[in-house]
């Protein structure tokens, strides 16, 4: 069975998970039911307690689901308190669905896996020795990658029915009303967890700093929350944020980003009221020092930035550069600090961010977005998720789902080391080709000859030379040679949905 | 002089020959010279190394229109024989060589550099030189050096060790040097080659790095030695001509061209004769404003 980018799907896989192939990046206008949670009904003055183990034990059975948040990212110790106790109360089958899994949570994942705890996973993305674990068949089902917005989806949709969200918080009152922005680990927007504190059947916060009710403002609500757990410390501040942003001074990076920039600029996009993503990443830091120029140059002004945010960008904000920062999630500590302060950085949840089964996500209005590649190929379709070893090391993150912007820019080198980055094909397909439109490497551009009208606005910049992306691919070989082609076993050991839920490529084990 | 078509050589970018990453990326920064270092960037153990790569890229990669520089190791040194050779079978450009002192040192790559012509089959005199004036010694002989060999495309003035020769060091304000660029770039113009001037190492110094390039445009150099490819958009800003200046180039080259269709043998505009320095410049202009791309393919000014 292929799929519309051409990636042979395994059929009993797809049967047994009941799939659809990918056909397309238009969603359409179905109509959709949406789930709803189960309630235990209280008056809520008796949520309160201090034994993960207890609430466990009062809400787990073997066979759930369960969900956590990675904003804490490095910093997290909630998710390895929480799945000790659940390891050593010797649960089976269970399926961790968290927003995502960063590095911090690798060992006990592992540890799960192997103790028969965890069965089943859904992820954004995994790296390090959990991707390595995953990729050589450390885990007998496949695990799900989602999107975020597509995480938000399926969560609405009952794809994933979370039956207990373990939610740390760096604060919260004592009936539940909490968010990101005070305490000693604050990492700013809850955007991913709200997702969970609404639609988990029961949702538990874990906080270090259980302040007077009621609490305000109030991301999670208490009506969402069913207890409150109270332990020494939900996170390590210095490892939640990347600390203070650094300007790159990598020569190459600048290239690249300038070039982004001249791209953005040129293009009909770039006008008062336009809109961007820019991510995180050097590269993408620069290319909002360099944008910061053109708008005060070119008196413009934009209506709104999404997505994950960095301080480059809340500054914008403060200069009046920028009328609103749309806030998922915050890269830094700066920009964490800067939601508590601004009443334009608003905190949105994954599903008004990127969810395409809506009534209007934000990525639907978005004009520009700026995204990574750990390969790009000749039909412009990148892969995030697995290296060129075809280990999995990455996260979809909101990729596909800012990638339908209008116009969608790929910023990558064009090799790394000795490693091509524009290739004939991805190892593993994550964001269709139909939605890219620019690829910029240090060399210089290549544009989706689908776009003609950007064919037409970028074809003779300044310093800027375009490439079909067939001779960019070339060059890239020229200088780093044709490798040997990756060997896999016939084992499915991840699928990649498409933000609709189809399946857009899957991962096979890595033949050692 | 080595080439009628007088090129622009603003930027002449330093590259450690041994940095496989940085030998790979020279060509995307828009330097109008790469100069691959054999010489002081590279520690003795990986000399062979270097000279191996930079062989090897040149065979392999592509550096666009920038002209290419290899830095040799000393004639006293046991690398230099070797190095010529390779680089000159590369079909390298232009060898630098360091530490020029005396006319006879620059003859003496001349012959070297025929001889490796003839045996791996390449053009003879198609290998450019260079020479870097380092020491006292060789600031006073610059205008025999610059003039020692018509293959030589220029002289570059380095600080580091000429400042050491002379007992001192480098200042901000670059009194220091006062002799030394006016004596290089002197004996450049009087041979009819390009003048160069010594790299700014301290990245941080935004100030000082304009503040110097601007000194040395005034002076008459062709441009700047570079450590970092962020300096050159930094050096191609102050070598940009003014709108004023390029609509004036744009006005002589017309007239030049109404001459020739005229078939006038004297340029006039405004009705006053145009003299043969002014058409240079305003050639020169073009080429820099052609480069800072501020004129179209027919030399038009592109308003901002």
């Amino acid at each position: 069975m292929k799929n519309s980018v051409n990636r042979d799907l395994p059929e009993d896989v797809m049967k047994d998970l009941n799939y659809q192939p990918f056909e397309s990046t238009e969603i359409g206008h179905p109509e959709i039911q949406r789930v709803a949670p189960k309630v235990h009904v209280s008056t809520g003055d008796d949520k309160v307690v201090t034994s993960i183990k207890q609430v466990i034990k009062d809400t787990l059975k073997d066979g759930m689901t369960i969900s956590f948040h990675h904003h804490f990212r490095n910093g997290d110790f909630v998710f390895n308190m929480v799945m000790r106790e659940i390891i050593d109360a010797g649960y089976k089958d269970l399926t961790l669905a968290p927003s995502s899994l960063t590095g911090v949570m690798n060992d006990l994942v592992i540890e799960a896996i192997k103790a028969g705890t965890i069965t089943h996973i859904t992820s954004s993305g995994m790296r390090g020795s959990l991707g390595d674990f995953v990729s050589h068949g450390g885990l007998k089902s496949p695990v799900i990658f989602r999107s975020h917005g597509n995480r938000a989806r399926a969560i609405e949709h009952g794809d994933i029915k979370i039956d207990v969200a373990f939610l740390g918080v760096p604060n919260a009152d004592a009936l539940g009303n909490a968010n990101g922005m005070e305490g000693d680990a604050v990492f700013g927007s809850l955007g991913y967890a709200l997702m969970d504190a609404q639609y988990a059947d029961k949702v538990v916060l874990l906080t270090d700093n259980i302040v007077s009710y009621p609490n305000t403002p109030a991301s999670i609500k208490q009506t969402q929350v069913d207890y409150v757990v109270k332990v020494d410390k939900v996170g390590d501040p210095d490892k939640i944020g990347s600390g203070a942003t650094r300007f790159t001074k990598d020569p190459k990076e600048l290239k690249i980003a300038s070039t982004v920039n001249d791209v953005i600029v040129n293009s009909p996009y770039f006008k008062d009221g336009f809109s961007f993503q820019t991510g995180s990443g050097g590269a993408a830091l620069a290319v909002t020092r360099y944008l910061r120029q053109a708008m005060i140059d070119n008196k413009i002004k934009a209506s709104f930035a999404l997505g994950g945010i960095t301080k480059p960008t809340t500054d914008l904000l403060k200069e009046g550069l920028v009328d609103k920062v749309m806030d998922v999630q915050d890269f830094d500590k700066g920009a964490a600090e800067s939601m508590h302060t601004s009443a334009n950085q608003q905190e949105i949840d994954a599903s008004w961010y990127a969810d395409p089964d809506n009534k209007g996500a934000m990525v639907d209005q978005l004009d520009v977005v700026i995204l990574s590649a750990l390969e790009i190929d000749t039909k412009f379709n990148v892969n995030v998720m697995s290296g060129s070893d075809g280990v999995i090391r990455g996260a979809i993150g909101g990729h596909q789902d800012a990638a339908t912007a209008k116009l969608t820019i790929i910023s990558a080198p064009l090799v790394r080391g000795r490693i091509a980055t524009v290739v004939p094909d991805v190892t593993t397909v994550v964001t269709p080709g139909d939605s890219v439109d620019v690829l910029v490497t240090e060399y210089g551009i290549a544009i989706n000859p689908k776009r003609k009208d950007l064919q037409e606005a970028l074809g003779n910049l300044p310093g800027v030379p375009v490439y079909k992306i067939e001779d960019l691919q070339k060059l890239a070989e020229q200088k780093v040679g044709k490798p040997k082609p990756l060997e896999f076993t016939d084992r499915t050991v991840a699928m990649i949905e498409y933000r609709d839920g189809s399946i857009i490529d899957t991962i096979k084990e890595v033949k050692d | 002089m080595a080439e009628n078509e007088e090129r622009l050589r603003r930027t002449m970018m330093f590259v450690p020959g041994n940095n496989p990453a940085m030998v790979k990326d020279a060509g995307i920064y828009g330097a109008d010279s790469i100069m691959f270092d054999l010489e002081d960037s590279v520690s003795l153990s990986e000399k062979d190394a270097a000279r191996v790569l930079v062989y090897e890229a040149l065979q392999t990669q592509d550096y666009g229109n920038a002209e290419l520089v290899v830095r040799v190791n000393g004639q006293d040194t046991e690398f230099y024989a070797n190095d010529v050779k390779a680089m000159v079978k590369a079909g390298i450009d232009v060898i630098r060589l360091p530490k020029a002192e005396s006319a006879d040192m620059v003859k003496q790559l001349e012959t070297d550099i025929l001889a490796a012509e003839k045996e791996f089959g390449r053009e003879e005199g198609s290998t450019h030189l260079m020479a870097a004036i380092e020491s006292a010694k060789g600031v006073l002989n610059a205008p025999q050096i610059a003039a020692a060999s018509d293959r030589m495309i220029g002289i570059a003035l380095s600080a580091e060790d000429y400042t050491t020769d002379m007992k001192t060091h480098r200042y901000p304000d670059g009194a220091e040097l006062e002799f030394a660029r006016n004596m290089v770039l002197h004996a450049a113009r009087a041979a009819g080659v390009a003048a160069f001037d010594t790299v700014f190492t301290n990245m941080d110094d935004t100030e000082g790095f304009y503040r110097e390039t601007e000194y040395i445009h005034q002076l008459g150099f062709d441009g700047k030695s570079l450590v970092n490819p962020r300096q050159i958009e930094m050096v191609n800003k102050v070598y940009e001509p003014t709108e004023k200046e390029v609509l004036n180039a744009k006005n002589v080259i017309n007239a030049i061209e109404e001459a020739r269709l005229k078939g006038s043998g004297v340029i006039s505009m405004n009705g006053q004769m145009v003299d043969r320095p002014v058409v240079l410049r305003a050639q020169r202009v073009m080429r820099l404003a052609k480069a800072s791309n501020l004129v179209d393919e027919e030399g038009n000014y592109i308003e901002k």
